[in-house]
Protein backbone atom coordinates (compact mmCIF):
# COMPACT_ATOMS: atom_id res chain seq x y z
CA UNK A 1 0.00 0.00 0.00
CA UNK A 2 1.22 3.22 -0.83
CA UNK A 3 2.33 6.18 1.96
CA UNK A 4 -0.11 9.27 1.81
CA UNK A 5 2.65 11.09 0.55
CA UNK A 6 2.69 8.67 -2.89
CA UNK A 7 -1.00 9.07 -2.92
CA UNK A 8 -0.61 12.89 -2.76
CA UNK A 9 1.98 12.81 -5.22
CA UNK A 10 0.33 10.79 -7.38
CA UNK A 11 -3.00 12.40 -7.32
CA UNK A 12 -1.42 15.76 -7.98
CA UNK A 13 -0.10 14.00 -10.31
CA UNK A 14 -3.82 13.55 -12.13
CA UNK A 15 -5.04 16.80 -11.21
CA UNK A 16 -2.06 18.29 -12.87
CA UNK A 17 -2.74 16.22 -15.99
CA UNK A 18 -6.91 17.43 -15.91
CA UNK A 19 -6.48 20.84 -15.28
CA UNK A 20 -2.82 22.06 -15.78
CA UNK A 21 -2.93 22.99 -12.05
CA UNK A 22 0.25 23.11 -10.69
CA UNK A 23 1.31 19.73 -8.34
CA UNK A 24 3.10 22.20 -5.86
CA UNK A 25 -1.18 23.61 -5.55
CA UNK A 26 -2.29 20.48 -4.56
CA UNK A 27 -2.33 20.43 -0.76
CA UNK A 28 -4.23 18.27 1.64
CA UNK A 29 -6.19 20.93 2.96
CA UNK A 30 -6.91 22.57 -0.80
CA UNK A 31 -11.11 21.93 -1.60
CA UNK A 32 -11.69 20.61 -5.13
CA UNK A 33 -14.31 22.82 -6.17
CA UNK A 34 -13.62 25.69 -3.82
CA UNK A 35 -9.76 26.38 -3.96
CA UNK A 36 -9.09 24.48 -7.14
CA UNK A 37 -11.61 25.90 -9.25
CA UNK A 38 -12.24 21.46 -10.49
CA UNK A 39 -15.50 21.12 -12.09
CA UNK A 40 -18.07 17.90 -11.89
CA UNK A 41 -16.53 16.52 -15.05
CA UNK A 42 -12.86 17.27 -14.12
CA UNK A 43 -13.92 15.73 -10.35
CA UNK A 44 -14.91 12.35 -12.43
CA UNK A 45 -11.92 12.25 -14.72
CA UNK A 46 -9.60 12.12 -11.93
CA UNK A 47 -11.48 9.75 -9.59
CA UNK A 48 -11.56 7.11 -12.59
CA UNK A 49 -8.32 8.34 -13.32
CA UNK A 50 -7.05 7.81 -9.39
CA UNK A 51 -9.18 4.10 -9.29
CA UNK A 52 -6.79 2.61 -11.56
CA UNK A 53 -3.84 4.36 -10.58
CA UNK A 54 -4.04 3.20 -7.48
CA UNK A 55 -6.12 -0.20 -7.92
CA UNK A 56 -9.31 1.17 -6.01
CA UNK A 57 -12.88 1.58 -6.12
CA UNK A 58 -14.49 4.99 -5.18
CA UNK A 59 -18.06 4.14 -5.14
CA UNK A 60 -19.92 7.42 -7.17
CA UNK A 61 -22.00 8.09 -3.61
CA UNK A 62 -19.01 8.39 -1.83
CA UNK A 63 -17.36 11.08 -3.96
CA UNK A 64 -19.54 13.80 -3.15
CA UNK A 65 -17.80 13.09 0.43
CA UNK A 66 -14.48 14.06 -1.04
CA UNK A 67 -14.10 17.51 -0.14
CA UNK A 68 -10.46 18.32 0.08
CA UNK A 69 -7.49 16.83 -1.47
CA UNK A 70 -6.96 15.19 1.94
CA UNK A 71 -10.41 13.73 2.40
CA UNK A 72 -9.20 12.08 -1.17
CA UNK A 73 -6.06 10.45 0.49
CA UNK A 74 -7.35 9.13 3.08
CA UNK A 75 -9.97 7.61 1.22
CA UNK A 76 -7.55 5.72 -1.01
CA UNK A 77 -5.15 4.71 1.82
CA UNK A 78 -8.22 3.23 3.71
CA UNK A 79 -9.99 1.72 0.65
CA UNK B 1 -33.32 46.30 -48.13
CA UNK B 2 -31.64 43.50 -46.04
CA UNK B 3 -28.30 44.22 -44.37
CA UNK B 4 -25.20 43.86 -46.22
CA UNK B 5 -22.81 41.23 -44.70
CA UNK B 6 -18.58 41.28 -45.19
CA UNK B 7 -16.30 39.57 -44.31
CA UNK B 8 -13.54 40.81 -42.12
CA UNK B 9 -11.47 38.15 -40.19
CA UNK B 10 -10.22 34.96 -42.08
CA UNK B 11 -8.60 31.58 -40.54
CA UNK B 12 -7.20 28.13 -41.23
CA UNK B 13 -5.43 25.22 -40.55
CA UNK B 14 -4.72 23.12 -43.37
CA UNK B 15 -2.74 20.01 -45.31
CA UNK B 16 -0.88 23.40 -46.83
CA UNK B 17 -0.91 25.59 -44.15
CA UNK B 18 -1.25 26.22 -40.73
CA UNK B 19 -2.39 29.61 -40.80
CA UNK B 20 -4.21 31.66 -43.44
CA UNK B 21 -1.00 33.24 -44.41
CA UNK B 22 0.74 29.66 -45.05
CA UNK B 23 -2.19 28.87 -46.69
CA UNK B 24 -2.34 30.90 -49.36
CA UNK B 25 0.95 31.37 -49.90
CA UNK B 26 0.97 27.71 -50.78
CA UNK B 27 -2.58 27.82 -52.84
CA UNK B 28 -0.79 30.16 -55.01
CA UNK B 29 2.36 28.01 -55.57
CA UNK B 30 0.46 24.90 -56.17
CA UNK B 31 1.69 22.23 -53.22
CA UNK B 32 0.11 18.73 -52.17
CA UNK B 33 -0.38 18.12 -48.36
CA UNK B 34 -0.76 14.45 -49.27
CA UNK B 35 1.79 11.88 -47.81
CA UNK B 36 1.80 8.36 -46.82
CA UNK B 37 0.62 7.53 -43.68
CA UNK B 38 3.05 6.23 -41.15
CA UNK B 39 0.68 5.21 -38.18
CA UNK B 40 0.74 1.30 -37.17
CA UNK B 41 -3.14 0.85 -37.80
CA UNK B 42 -2.34 1.22 -41.68
CA UNK B 43 -0.69 -1.48 -41.61
CA UNK B 44 -2.55 -3.53 -38.53
CA UNK B 45 -5.55 -3.40 -40.69
CA UNK B 46 -4.21 -3.88 -44.43
CA UNK B 47 -5.94 -0.65 -45.14
CA UNK B 48 -6.56 -0.20 -48.86
CA UNK B 49 -5.60 3.46 -48.61
CA UNK B 50 -2.33 4.36 -47.19
CA UNK B 51 -2.32 7.83 -47.52
CA UNK B 52 -3.76 11.32 -46.65
CA UNK B 53 -3.40 14.98 -46.18
CA UNK B 54 -2.54 15.38 -42.47
CA UNK B 55 -2.95 18.98 -40.75
CA UNK B 56 0.48 20.41 -41.76
CA UNK B 57 0.56 21.54 -37.83
CA UNK B 58 -0.09 19.72 -35.18
CA UNK B 59 -2.76 21.64 -33.01
CA UNK B 60 -0.62 21.56 -29.74
CA UNK B 61 1.13 24.25 -30.92
CA UNK B 62 -1.80 26.15 -30.24
CA UNK B 63 -3.60 24.77 -27.41
CA UNK B 64 -2.52 24.09 -24.12
CA UNK B 65 -2.09 20.25 -22.64
CA UNK B 66 -5.29 20.69 -20.99
CA UNK B 67 -7.01 22.04 -24.14
CA UNK B 68 -5.79 19.06 -26.35
CA UNK B 69 -7.27 16.79 -23.65
CA UNK B 70 -11.01 18.00 -23.23
CA UNK B 71 -11.41 18.34 -27.25
CA UNK B 72 -11.76 15.89 -29.84
CA UNK B 73 -9.30 16.89 -32.81
CA UNK B 74 -11.99 18.33 -34.43
CA UNK B 75 -12.69 20.93 -31.94
CA UNK B 76 -9.05 21.62 -31.75
CA UNK B 77 -9.00 22.58 -35.38
CA UNK B 78 -12.25 24.30 -34.90
CA UNK B 79 -10.30 26.21 -31.96
CA UNK B 80 -7.22 27.04 -33.90
CA UNK B 81 -9.05 28.36 -36.76
CA UNK B 82 -11.94 30.17 -35.02
CA UNK B 83 -8.80 32.15 -32.97
CA UNK B 84 -6.44 33.29 -35.76
CA UNK B 85 -9.88 34.31 -37.85
CA UNK B 86 -11.04 36.13 -34.65
CA UNK B 87 -7.56 38.08 -34.01
CA UNK B 88 -7.55 38.90 -37.86
CA UNK B 89 -10.61 40.46 -37.53
CA UNK B 90 -9.64 43.06 -34.74
CA UNK B 91 -12.48 42.88 -32.97
CA UNK B 92 -12.14 44.00 -29.69
CA UNK B 93 -15.23 45.04 -28.08
CA UNK B 94 -18.96 43.17 -28.99
CA UNK B 95 -22.34 43.20 -27.53
CA UNK B 96 -22.01 38.89 -26.96
CA UNK B 97 -25.88 38.59 -27.26
CA UNK B 98 -25.60 39.75 -30.54
CA UNK B 99 -22.50 37.16 -31.37
CA UNK B 100 -23.25 33.73 -32.81
CA UNK B 101 -21.50 30.72 -34.10
CA UNK B 102 -21.98 28.21 -36.72
CA UNK B 103 -19.72 25.80 -36.91
CA UNK B 104 -20.22 22.93 -39.11
CA UNK B 105 -18.66 18.66 -39.76
CA UNK B 106 -19.20 16.50 -41.29
CA UNK B 107 -18.17 13.56 -39.14
CA UNK B 108 -17.49 15.25 -36.10
CA UNK B 109 -15.85 13.64 -32.66
CA UNK B 110 -14.91 10.48 -34.70
CA UNK B 111 -11.83 10.32 -32.84
CA UNK B 112 -13.15 10.24 -29.64
CA UNK B 113 -16.68 8.26 -29.98
CA UNK B 114 -14.24 4.91 -31.29
CA UNK B 115 -11.35 5.73 -28.61
CA UNK B 116 -14.24 5.30 -26.17
CA UNK B 117 -15.69 2.19 -27.63
CA UNK B 118 -12.33 0.48 -27.58
CA UNK B 119 -11.52 1.44 -24.10
CA UNK B 120 -15.17 0.55 -23.04
CA UNK B 121 -14.22 -3.44 -24.59
CA UNK B 122 -10.95 -3.33 -23.20
CA UNK B 123 -11.67 -1.68 -19.72
CA UNK B 124 -15.45 -1.45 -18.87
CA UNK B 125 -17.60 1.20 -18.59
CA UNK B 126 -15.80 2.81 -15.83
CA UNK B 127 -13.00 3.59 -17.80
CA UNK B 128 -15.12 5.95 -20.53
CA UNK B 129 -14.60 9.37 -19.30
CA UNK B 130 -16.93 11.81 -18.46
CA UNK B 131 -15.66 14.30 -21.10
CA UNK B 132 -16.60 11.76 -23.77
CA UNK B 133 -20.10 13.07 -24.94
CA UNK B 134 -19.25 16.68 -24.85
CA UNK B 135 -15.81 15.98 -27.36
CA UNK B 136 -17.97 13.48 -29.24
CA UNK B 137 -20.92 15.57 -29.96
CA UNK B 138 -20.95 17.16 -33.32
CA UNK B 139 -21.57 20.36 -32.23
CA UNK B 140 -18.64 20.18 -30.14
CA UNK B 141 -16.49 21.96 -32.30
CA UNK B 142 -19.84 25.11 -32.51
CA UNK B 143 -19.92 24.85 -28.77
CA UNK B 144 -16.09 25.11 -27.65
CA UNK B 145 -15.60 28.06 -30.11
CA UNK B 146 -18.70 29.52 -28.86
CA UNK B 147 -17.47 29.60 -25.28
CA UNK B 148 -14.08 30.52 -26.42
CA UNK B 149 -15.06 33.72 -27.87
CA UNK B 150 -17.96 34.12 -25.00
CA UNK B 151 -20.67 34.04 -28.24
CA UNK B 152 -23.86 33.99 -26.22
CA UNK B 153 -26.25 34.60 -29.72
CA UNK B 154 -26.09 31.00 -30.35
CA UNK B 155 -24.02 27.97 -31.73
CA UNK B 156 -25.11 26.47 -34.63
CA UNK B 157 -23.94 23.13 -36.06
CA UNK B 158 -24.80 22.61 -39.96
CA UNK B 159 -24.33 19.02 -40.50
CA UNK B 160 -24.61 17.85 -44.59
CA UNK B 161 -21.43 16.48 -45.21
CA UNK B 162 -19.18 17.65 -47.54
CA UNK B 163 -21.19 20.57 -47.89
CA UNK B 164 -21.27 21.53 -44.19
CA UNK B 165 -18.38 23.98 -44.31
CA UNK B 166 -19.93 26.35 -47.16
CA UNK B 167 -24.01 25.92 -45.29
CA UNK B 168 -22.40 27.15 -42.22
CA UNK B 169 -21.55 30.53 -44.28
CA UNK B 170 -25.29 30.25 -45.02
CA UNK B 171 -26.39 30.31 -41.83
CA UNK B 172 -23.94 33.13 -40.70
CA UNK B 173 -25.38 35.27 -43.67
CA UNK B 174 -29.10 34.32 -42.68
CA UNK B 175 -28.51 35.55 -38.88
CA UNK B 176 -27.18 38.56 -39.70
CA UNK B 177 -29.23 40.01 -42.23
CA UNK B 178 -31.70 38.78 -40.02
CA UNK B 179 -30.91 41.17 -37.73
CA UNK B 180 -29.98 37.89 -35.39
CA UNK B 181 -26.96 38.59 -34.77
CA UNK B 182 -24.12 41.48 -35.78
CA UNK B 183 -21.46 39.51 -36.31
CA UNK B 184 -20.98 35.93 -36.39
CA UNK B 185 -17.58 33.33 -36.66
CA UNK B 186 -18.66 30.20 -38.81
CA UNK B 187 -16.06 27.69 -39.91
CA UNK B 188 -16.02 23.97 -40.16
CA UNK B 189 -13.89 21.61 -39.05
CA UNK B 190 -12.70 18.06 -39.52
CA UNK B 191 -10.46 15.43 -38.38
CA UNK B 192 -11.66 11.91 -39.95
CA UNK B 193 -8.24 10.29 -40.64
CA UNK B 194 -8.89 7.20 -38.70
CA UNK B 195 -8.72 4.02 -39.85
CA UNK B 196 -12.61 3.32 -39.81
CA UNK B 197 -13.37 6.33 -41.78
CA UNK B 198 -10.66 5.46 -44.63
CA UNK B 199 -12.20 1.98 -44.42
CA UNK B 200 -15.54 3.35 -45.35
CA UNK B 201 -14.60 5.82 -47.64
CA UNK B 202 -12.47 3.23 -49.78
CA UNK B 203 -15.44 0.46 -49.41
CA UNK B 204 -17.63 2.88 -51.53
CA UNK B 205 -14.90 3.40 -53.65
CA UNK B 206 -14.81 7.30 -53.12
CA UNK B 207 -10.64 7.44 -52.48
CA UNK B 208 -7.92 7.76 -54.80
CA UNK B 209 -5.74 4.23 -54.28
CA UNK B 210 -2.75 6.02 -55.77
CA UNK B 211 -0.76 4.43 -52.77
CA UNK B 212 2.22 4.67 -54.59
CA UNK B 213 2.03 8.66 -55.38
CA UNK B 214 0.12 9.96 -52.74
CA UNK B 215 0.87 13.76 -54.04
CA UNK B 216 -0.36 13.05 -57.61
CA UNK B 217 -3.57 11.10 -56.29
CA UNK B 218 -5.95 14.21 -56.16
CA UNK B 219 -6.52 15.21 -59.94
CA UNK B 220 -9.56 16.70 -60.39
CA UNK B 221 -10.75 17.34 -64.17
CA UNK B 222 -7.56 14.61 -65.43
CA UNK B 223 -8.59 11.79 -67.15
CA UNK B 224 -6.81 9.40 -64.43
CA UNK B 225 -9.01 11.26 -61.78
CA UNK B 226 -9.07 7.91 -59.40
CA UNK B 227 -11.25 9.31 -56.36
CA UNK B 228 -10.89 11.74 -53.36
CA UNK B 229 -7.73 12.22 -50.99
CA UNK B 230 -8.74 12.29 -47.29
CA UNK B 231 -7.81 15.77 -45.77
CA UNK B 232 -8.38 17.51 -42.18
CA UNK B 233 -8.06 20.62 -40.73
CA UNK B 234 -10.49 23.85 -40.69
CA UNK B 235 -11.16 27.23 -41.71
CA UNK B 236 -13.12 30.05 -39.89
CA UNK B 237 -14.29 33.03 -41.24
CA UNK B 238 -15.70 36.20 -39.21
CA UNK B 239 -19.11 37.88 -40.83
CA UNK B 240 -20.08 41.21 -39.74
CA UNK B 241 -22.88 43.68 -40.52
CA UNK B 242 -21.75 46.05 -42.71
CA UNK B 243 -21.96 49.23 -40.41
CA UNK B 244 -20.51 47.33 -37.55
CA UNK B 245 -17.61 46.72 -39.52
CA UNK B 246 -17.81 50.07 -40.64
CA UNK B 247 -18.56 51.57 -37.41
CA UNK B 248 -15.18 50.14 -36.01
CA UNK B 249 -13.02 50.82 -38.87
CA UNK B 250 -12.42 47.57 -39.96
CA UNK B 251 -10.66 45.95 -43.23
CA UNK B 252 -13.40 44.72 -44.87
CA UNK B 253 -11.94 41.39 -47.64
CA UNK B 254 -14.77 41.27 -49.24
CA UNK B 255 -18.92 41.09 -48.97
CA UNK B 256 -20.93 37.44 -48.62
CA UNK B 257 -23.24 38.92 -51.64
CA UNK B 258 -25.34 35.70 -51.88
CA UNK B 259 -25.98 32.05 -50.58
CA UNK B 260 -28.48 28.94 -51.25
CA UNK B 261 -28.64 25.58 -49.82
CA UNK B 262 -30.77 23.06 -52.30
CA UNK B 263 -31.00 19.09 -52.12
CA UNK B 264 -30.89 17.01 -55.02
CA UNK B 265 -33.46 14.38 -53.53
CA UNK B 266 -32.24 11.99 -56.41
CA UNK B 267 -29.84 9.47 -54.74
CA UNK B 268 -28.10 8.95 -51.41
CA UNK B 269 -24.67 9.23 -52.03
CA UNK B 270 -24.49 9.80 -56.30
CA UNK B 271 -24.71 13.46 -57.56
CA UNK B 272 -27.61 13.94 -60.11
CA UNK B 273 -26.11 13.68 -63.20
CA UNK B 274 -27.77 16.22 -64.88
CA UNK B 275 -26.39 18.26 -61.72
CA UNK B 276 -30.36 20.04 -61.47
CA UNK B 277 -29.88 20.44 -57.82
CA UNK B 278 -26.52 22.01 -58.29
CA UNK B 279 -27.78 24.33 -60.99
CA UNK B 280 -30.71 25.39 -58.39
CA UNK B 281 -28.26 26.43 -55.78
CA UNK B 282 -26.21 28.00 -58.11
CA UNK B 283 -28.94 30.39 -59.96
CA UNK B 284 -30.54 31.03 -56.08
CA UNK B 285 -27.25 31.88 -54.60
CA UNK B 286 -26.52 34.62 -57.81
CA UNK B 287 -29.94 35.53 -57.56
CA UNK B 288 -29.92 36.13 -53.87
CA UNK B 289 -26.66 38.82 -54.37
CA UNK B 290 -28.08 39.94 -57.18
CA UNK B 291 -25.08 38.54 -59.44
CA UNK B 292 -24.91 38.44 -63.20
CA UNK B 293 -23.55 35.74 -64.81
CA UNK B 294 -20.87 38.09 -66.32
CA UNK B 295 -20.50 39.35 -62.13
CA UNK B 296 -18.83 35.88 -61.57
CA UNK B 297 -14.60 35.78 -62.56
CA UNK B 298 -14.16 33.39 -60.65
CA UNK B 299 -14.74 29.19 -59.24
CA UNK B 300 -13.43 27.60 -56.17
CA UNK B 301 -14.62 24.30 -57.51
CA UNK B 302 -16.33 21.53 -55.19
CA UNK B 303 -14.04 19.29 -57.57
CA UNK B 304 -13.04 16.49 -55.37
CA UNK B 305 -11.31 13.93 -58.05
CA UNK B 306 -13.81 11.41 -58.34
CA UNK B 307 -15.05 10.05 -61.61
CA UNK B 308 -18.32 10.61 -61.21
CA UNK B 309 -18.87 13.81 -59.03
CA UNK B 310 -16.51 16.55 -61.32
CA UNK B 311 -18.80 16.23 -64.22
CA UNK B 312 -21.75 17.08 -62.98
CA UNK B 313 -20.47 20.13 -61.28
CA UNK B 314 -19.71 21.50 -64.88
CA UNK B 315 -22.62 20.73 -66.07
CA UNK B 316 -24.00 22.63 -63.02
CA UNK B 317 -22.05 25.62 -64.09
CA UNK B 318 -22.66 25.53 -67.52
CA UNK B 319 -26.39 25.98 -66.90
CA UNK B 320 -25.91 28.79 -64.42
CA UNK B 321 -23.59 31.05 -65.92
CA UNK B 322 -24.28 30.13 -69.93
CA UNK B 323 -21.83 31.33 -72.26
CA UNK B 324 -19.89 33.53 -69.38
CA UNK B 325 -18.52 30.42 -68.08
CA UNK B 326 -15.68 30.34 -70.74
CA UNK B 327 -14.18 33.51 -69.43
CA UNK B 328 -14.55 32.12 -65.55
CA UNK B 329 -11.23 31.16 -64.09
CA UNK B 330 -11.58 27.53 -61.80
CA UNK B 331 -9.42 26.29 -59.26
CA UNK B 332 -10.34 22.94 -57.88
CA UNK B 333 -8.03 23.30 -54.56
CA UNK B 334 -8.80 19.70 -53.04
CA UNK B 335 -5.34 18.87 -55.53
CA UNK B 336 -3.86 20.83 -53.07
CA UNK B 337 -4.82 19.87 -49.50
CA UNK B 338 -7.03 16.77 -50.53
CA UNK B 339 -10.67 16.93 -49.31
CA UNK B 340 -11.49 18.17 -45.99
CA UNK B 341 -14.96 17.19 -46.22
CA UNK B 342 -16.93 18.85 -43.40
CA UNK B 343 -14.16 21.59 -43.22
CA UNK B 344 -13.60 22.28 -46.91
CA UNK B 345 -16.47 24.64 -47.41
CA UNK B 346 -15.16 26.92 -44.85
CA UNK B 347 -11.35 26.71 -46.17
CA UNK B 348 -12.45 27.06 -49.63
CA UNK B 349 -14.70 30.36 -48.49
CA UNK B 350 -11.14 31.36 -46.94
CA UNK B 351 -9.41 31.39 -50.17
CA UNK B 352 -12.07 32.48 -52.36
CA UNK B 353 -12.28 35.87 -50.15
CA UNK B 354 -8.35 35.91 -50.75
CA UNK B 355 -9.04 35.95 -54.48
CA UNK B 356 -11.21 38.36 -54.47
CA UNK B 357 -9.30 40.76 -52.09
CA UNK B 358 -6.13 39.87 -54.21
CA UNK B 359 -7.76 39.77 -57.31
CA UNK B 360 -5.79 36.03 -57.81
CA UNK B 361 -6.18 32.91 -57.69
CA UNK B 362 -5.29 29.74 -56.33
CA UNK B 363 -3.45 26.89 -58.75
CA UNK B 364 -4.81 23.51 -59.57
CA UNK B 365 -2.09 20.67 -59.78
CA UNK B 366 -2.39 17.30 -60.95
CA UNK B 367 -3.70 18.31 -64.20
CA UNK B 368 -2.23 16.72 -66.74
CA UNK B 369 -4.79 15.54 -69.26
CA UNK B 370 -7.54 17.57 -68.85
CA UNK B 371 -11.43 15.59 -69.01
CA UNK B 372 -12.58 16.44 -72.78
CA UNK B 373 -15.92 16.36 -71.08
CA UNK B 374 -15.15 19.11 -68.41
CA UNK B 375 -14.12 22.27 -71.18
CA UNK B 376 -13.79 24.15 -67.85
CA UNK B 377 -11.04 27.49 -67.97
CA UNK B 378 -8.80 25.35 -64.79
CA UNK B 379 -5.79 27.52 -63.21
CA UNK B 380 -3.13 25.99 -63.86
CA UNK B 381 0.87 26.41 -62.99
CA UNK B 382 0.70 30.15 -62.49
CA UNK B 383 -2.09 31.81 -60.53
CA UNK B 384 -4.43 34.07 -62.42
CA UNK B 385 -4.66 37.32 -61.95
CA UNK B 386 -8.84 38.63 -61.95
CA UNK B 387 -9.43 42.06 -63.22
CA UNK B 388 -10.55 45.47 -61.65
CA UNK B 389 -13.93 46.55 -60.96
CA UNK B 390 -17.12 44.67 -59.24
CA UNK B 391 -15.80 41.08 -59.18
CA UNK B 392 -17.52 37.78 -57.81
CA UNK B 393 -16.14 34.10 -56.79
CA UNK B 394 -18.73 31.36 -55.95
CA UNK B 395 -17.54 28.31 -53.86
CA UNK B 396 -19.30 25.30 -54.40
CA UNK B 397 -19.77 22.31 -51.84
CA UNK B 398 -21.64 19.33 -52.53
CA UNK B 399 -22.31 16.68 -50.10
CA UNK B 400 -23.48 12.69 -49.74
CA UNK B 401 -27.19 12.92 -49.33
CA UNK B 402 -27.95 15.25 -52.04
CA UNK B 403 -26.77 18.60 -50.35
CA UNK B 404 -25.53 21.30 -52.31
CA UNK B 405 -24.55 24.54 -51.00
CA UNK B 406 -23.09 27.33 -53.01
CA UNK B 407 -21.73 31.01 -51.65
CA UNK B 408 -21.28 33.78 -53.48
CA UNK B 409 -18.47 36.76 -52.45
CA UNK B 410 -18.20 39.59 -53.77
CA UNK B 411 -15.10 42.43 -53.57
CA UNK B 412 -15.97 45.89 -51.89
Amino acid sequence: MASNEEILAGLAEIVNEETGLDVADVQLDKSFTEDLDIDSISMMTIVVNAEEKFDVKIPDEEVKNLKTVGDAVNFIANA
Amino acid sequence: MARKVVITGLGATTPIGGDVPTLWENALKGVSGAATLTDSWVEEFSLPVTFAARASTPASETLSRVEMKRMDPSTQFAVVAAREAWKDSGIEEVDRDKLAVAFATGIGGVWTLLDAWDTLKEKGPRRVLPMTVPMLMPNGPAAAVSLDLGAAGGAHTPVSACASGTEAMHVGLDLIRSGKADVVMVGGAEAAIHPMPIAAFASMQALSKRNDDPARASRPYDVDRDGFVMGEGAGALVLEAEEHALARGARIYAELAGSSVTADAYHITAPDPEGLGATRALKAAMFDGRIQPEDVVHVNAHATSTPVGDKPEYTALRAALGDALDDVWVSATKSQMGHLLGASGAVESVLSTLAVYHRKTPVTINLDNQDPEIPLKVVTGQPAELREGSIVALNNSFGFGGHNAVVAIRSV
